[in-house]
């Protein structure tokens, strides 16, 4: 335990005792999985990592917190990247399935300004719901083949449904369920975990080298990571979604990814959105 | 086809932009020039050429000189260059010029360290603000370099946009 | 099919400012595809902006400008209701053109 609280590093040790509680494994079965008080000490070390910064700018990842970055981003901000896709996107929610219906019949208030609710815990099925499962799921019932997933068309949706969320805080529910306190746990226990042959967790990166460099790059803090998504990334030269993140992220600790909408990243989607309640939606988002 | 070799190129060029107004003439082409020069004048005309040759130039001396026939380009404070420190993408670095200076006829913009020097060119008739903003590619860690012509002579800027490896590229 | 341009211009006073986004891939042509082969280069030559008969502005590209490429500038002229035509052509000759409605 010492050994890993020196690995960890200073500033992160000061706000980080209270995260070290998140990591250690429940003593027991009986342990009670608290996500609202790990969504409180979760907070609290962000905003006193990051005292300058606005709740609302954590959406904004490495914007946030780098001055030289965010310059760069005003400057296409002022004309955004991801302005086709989200033209596209408001063509293909409205355009009606093969049976007449359309994505809005699927989805309380018409599929709008409801992106903060995303995921949500499904109590009849008893799984993490996605905003893409949700909107895949709603193609099949209306006789339609699924969109794949992380580009394209899911994207381009995505990024429309999130454009009229934009301002309304992530407002994740974890019902008082077993099954979904166990997949909150399981969200928290993948982003916590090491992997690959980088031997990196989620929190390596974005809890203990938050606003920090890595190569080139500057991390985004993992409060509100979630927020601007989804994003267009100069590196992709197109749009992608939180699954299209979670795999090349995987990929790059050399670690294998999962398929998207797998189970484990519906999950950590799960956990990562509760984290940042409070948080308002800004997606689409532009990215390095 | 001959040159006044008399006269400084800067001064050639303003001279053969009035000669060109007072006659009212519509392009060199019509005045039987070779179609190999590349006269400042065309500034000043609505039907304007891609540079090719310009845009073929490997060095920033080169492409200057097939641009503007051998400038000498002063640094000037009055040219603005407002690029990053760090470039968050080497793809997409964005980058404004604009110039406090009267009589602007182009702006260029050049990259020395990419495989081709000259990154963009906009010729600036009048009435147009001389300022221009977009979005270049960097191949590496290069100075981003703006030379401005007004009043037929040559005024630049340059500064350095760090270009690194991504950690979060995948 | 759309318009590959979104153009936003605006009249402020004596001026008008114009920004425009440019749906092109701009390829350099250094850059691979998937099986290790180069992607020739494609990319936009040449912008033009007319309004009133005028040409206010003109671009020249090469490879080095962005993906999706956007450009920014301002000229004497243009008020609220103006048409503003901008047309690109890329090196392999195609080509588009919209009109645009000054704001």
């Amino acid at each position: 335990m010492k050994v890993a609280i020196a690995a960890i590093g200073r500033r992160a040790a000061a706000g980080g005792i209270l995260l070290l509680a998140l990591v250690l494994p429940p003593a027991s079965a009986e342990q009670r999985i608290d996500p609202a008080a790990d969504q409180r000490a979760f907070q609290t070390y962000f905003r006193q990592a990051f005292p300058d910064v606005a709740l609302d700018d954590f959406a904004n990842g490495p914007y946030a917190v780098d001055k030289d970055m965010r310059k760069q981003w005003e400057e296409i901000m002022q004309f955004p990247p991801y302005d086709f896709a989200l033209e596209d996107g408001k063509k293909l929610f409205e355009t009606p399935f093969k049976d007449g219906k359309t994505y809005a019949d699927c989805f309380p208030q018409k599929g709008i300004g409801i992106r903060q609710n995303y995921p949500y815990f499904d109590r009849q099925t008893g799984e993490v719901v996605t905003l893409d499962l949700a909107i895949n799921r709603c193609r099949e019932k209306n006789g339609e083949k699924p969109l794949p997933y992380q580009v394209g068309d899911m994207a381009a949706i995505d990024a429309y449904m999130a454009s009229t969320s934009r301002g309304k805080p992530f407002a994740i529910e974890i019902p008082d369920d077993a099954r979904a306190l166990a997949a909150y746990e399981e969200g928290k226990q993948f982003f916590y975990e090491r992997r690959g042959q980088l031997n990196f967790s989620c929190a390596s990166c974005h809890v203990q080298a938050a606003g920090k460099r890595l190569r080139g790059d500057i991390l985004a803090p993992a409060l509100g990571i979630l927020a601007s998504f989804p994003i267009y990334r100069s590196d992709w030269g197109s749009m992608g979604t939180v699954d299209r993140r979670f795999i090349s992220c995987n990929e790059q600790v050399r670690s294998v990814a999962f398929k998207p909408e797998d189970e484990l990243y519906r999950d950590l989607e799960y956990f990562l959105s509760y984290m940042s309640n409070g948080v308002a939606i800004a997606g689409p988002g532009t990215r390095p | 086809m001959s040159r006044i070799i008399i006269a400084t190129p800067a001064r050639l060029a303003v001279e053969r932009r009035l000669v060109l107004q007072i006659l009212g003439i519509g392009s060199l082409a019509a005045m039987g020039l070779a179609p190999g020069l590349v006269p400042r004048a065309q500034a000043a005309e609505q039907s304007l050429a891609w540079p090719k040759n310009a845009f073929a130039q490997k060095n920033e001396t080169a492409a200057l000189d097939a641009l503007y026939e051998k400038p000498i380009v002063v640094p000037s404070d009055k040219v603005s260059l407002d690029v990053p420190e760090i470039a968050e993408n080497g793809a997409v670095v964005p980058v404004s010029v604009s110039a406090a200076l009267p009589n602007v006829t182009a702006i260029a913009l050049l990259i020395p360290e990419n495989p081709f020097t000259l990154a963009a060119y906009y010729p600036i008739p009048e009435g147009t603000e001389p300022s221009v903003s977009c979005r270049l590619k960097m191949a590496k860690t290069s100075d981003v370099v703006a030379v401005v012509e007004a009043d037929g002579k040559h005024y630049g800027a340059r500064k350095q946009v760090k270009v690194t490896l991504g950690g979060c590229g995948g | 099919m759309a318009s590959t341009i979104r153009v936003r211009a605006v009249a402020h006073g004596e001026s008008t400012e114009v920004q425009s986004l440019i749906q092109h891939p701009m390829d350099s042509g250094f850059v691979k595809d998937k099986d290790g082969k180069l992607i020739p280069p494609h990319y936009i030559e040449t912008v033009t902006f007319d309004w009133n008969g005028k040409r206010v502005f003109t671009a020249f590209w090469g490879p080095a400008v962005s993906k999706d490429p956007y450009l920014k500038f301002s000229f004497k002229g243009g008020k609220k209701g103006d048409a503003l035509k901008i047309n690109w052509s890329d090196n392999e000759g195609k080509s588009d053109e919209t009109t645009a409605t000054i704001l």
